[in-house]
């Protein structure tokens, strides 16, 4: 499996864990990636908000030079990999005039979260876990974009989506049912209004203990950082003791498969999962 | 427009031009809209909004412009694209947002929130100067104009112990390709 890699901006700062853990099992499983050329950022909300066809033209720029190779695309952050379909499917539309440029939109766009919880990589990843993480109480949370819009992501049960939850189990770690798994962290209202996202970091929170969870799994930087950094002043507030850490499922993929470098990635958490995992023998 | 009353003060005369110019920007119809408040009830930010998504909508249906283009609301929205998937019309209400966004950014006049769009503002110039987004100088200029240097500075340090702030920051090779962008499209 041969893939053009899209890390994003967050991959190489906030997110550096998630871009290292990923790199980490792609080796481990034997998928090739090869980092997309002169890549420039996908515009993210901020495109969006203020001006909608540079928005486009940011994300497409990348997508217009993946397409001198013939690979899929791999993209690990929810937020990019939103702007990226958006853009593959206005420049199929005939933005690729505008932009003055052919393209031919052979290549996909695919989020790195749907491909490791797809049937022949979960089987890839059933043959090679030697440390199951048994007795890991997880609950599953996907955000927006990872699900949400289904035209775009293909994903038909979007309001209840399982598919984390099946890589996670073939990991031997306990996901758990709730109701919060597709609600929105505040995405990056988060930094300029962190007095209207607290309280919803905060639901996420109560959610995640009411359901008896140990530690939230995230496929998305924007999701993980607003968690884990929030959480502090929030557990305060509340008079509790004691946060839950956010795992992006690459880590957790990489313990399980005892990838050697894993305690480089989680050292680098705003809460600290160290004693945890070892408290379950997985580190 | 809209804002022409009728004698009696408080009836507002619809006035669907402005619809129509929503239309044509984000392809979408509002006039579908049946006030069935599915959008508001499952939104995440209808704390923090003047106006909830479905009033918004409704005055758009009607004209009222200056109170759409100028409420806090457009700002606060967060994009989850809840309300957009939930619609039983199918009006991508997120998708409306964005365009009264780009509305509002683009005339000029007073902007329902000031923190927001600086943030955004602020964002896009790091990526015209990089290609890519510093995210730790891009923050600090972020909040050396909202004059707020010391709000999260422990954050911020804890954040730099534990190596997630780069202190060189990553740029695309040919930025002038980005710039060009940026000219074309009339960004920030
Ligand atoms: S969900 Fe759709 S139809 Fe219902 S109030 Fe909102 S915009 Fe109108
Ligand atoms: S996209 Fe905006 S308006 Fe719609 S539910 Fe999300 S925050 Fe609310």
């Amino acid at each position: 499996m041969m893939f053009t890699y899209y890390p994003g901006c967050s991959l190489h700062g906030t997110a550096r864990e998630f871009g290292e853990s990923l790199q980490g099992i792609c080796k481990a499983l034997e998928v090739e990636l090869h980092e997309l050329e002169d890549w420039n950022c996908c515009g993210a909300s901020s495109g969006h908000a203020l001006n909608e066809k540079l928005s486009i033209a940011l994300a497409a720029r990348n997508l217009i030079i993946a397409e001198r190779d013939e690979r899929d695309i791999l993209v690990p952050c929810a937020a990019c990999y939103h702007r990226m379909k958006v853009a593959h499917k206005t420049l199929q539309q005939g933005f690729d005039r505008t932009m003055g440029e052919h393209y031919s939109g052979r290549n996909h766009v695919v989020l790195a979260m749907d491909l490791f919880s797809d049937r022949d990589i979960l089987a890839r990843i059933a043959e090679r876990v030697v440390k199951p993480l048994k007795d890991l109480r997880v609950v599953c949370y996907y955000g927006c974009l990872t699900v949400r819009p289904p035209d775009l992501t293909e994903v038909k049960d979007h309001e209840y989506p399982q598919h984390m939850e099946r890589l996670m189990g073939q990991l031997g770690a306990e996901p758990l049912p709730w109701s919060y798994k597709t609600d929105c962290c505040g995405g990056g209202l988060s930094l300029s209004r962190p007095e209207t996202t607290d309280r919803l970091i905060r639901t996420l929170y109560e959610g995640a203990l009411e359901a008896g969870a140990e530690a939230f799994v995230v496929g998305c930087p924007l999701c993980q950082v607003n968690i884990e950094a929030r959480q502090a002043e929030i557990v305060r507030e509340m008079g509790k003791g004691f946060s839950l850490p956010a795992f992006y499922f690459t880590e957790l993929i990489g313990l399980a498969l005892a990838i050697k470098g894993a305690e480089g990635w989680l050292k680098r958490h705003m809460v600290d999962p160290i004693f945890l995992l070892r408290s379950k023998g997985l580190l | 427009m809209a804002q022409k009353k009728s004698q009696h003060e408080h009836v507002v005369v619809p006035d669907n031009a402005f619809a129509h110019r929503v239309r044509k920007k984000t392809g979408e119809n509002v006039f579908q809209c049946y006030q069935c408040l599915k959008c508001s009830t499952g939104c995440p930010m209808a704390h923090a909004m003047d106006i909830l998504p479905h009033q918004l909508i409704k005055e758009v249906q009607l004209g009222l412009r200056e109170e759409v283009i100028s409420s806090r609301t457009i700002w606060v929205c967060a994009s989850c694209l809840t309300c957009s998937v939930r619609c039983p019309n199918k009006i991508d209400i997120a998708r409306v947002m964005d365009g009264l966004r780009q509305m509002a950014h683009a005339r000029k006049g007073r902007l329902g929130d000031e923190l927001v769009p600086l943030f955004h503002e602020t964002f896009l110039r790091s990526i015209r100067g990089r290609g890519r987004v510093y995210e730790i100088g891009m923050l600090m200029n972020y909040k050396f104009k909202t004059k707020q240097l010391f709000r999260d500075i422990g954050l911020g340090w804890r954040m730099f112990r534990k190596g997630k702030i780069r202190l060189l920051p990553s740029r695309v090779k040919k930025t002038k390709e980005i710039k060009d962008l940026f000219n074309k499209f009339r960004g920030v």
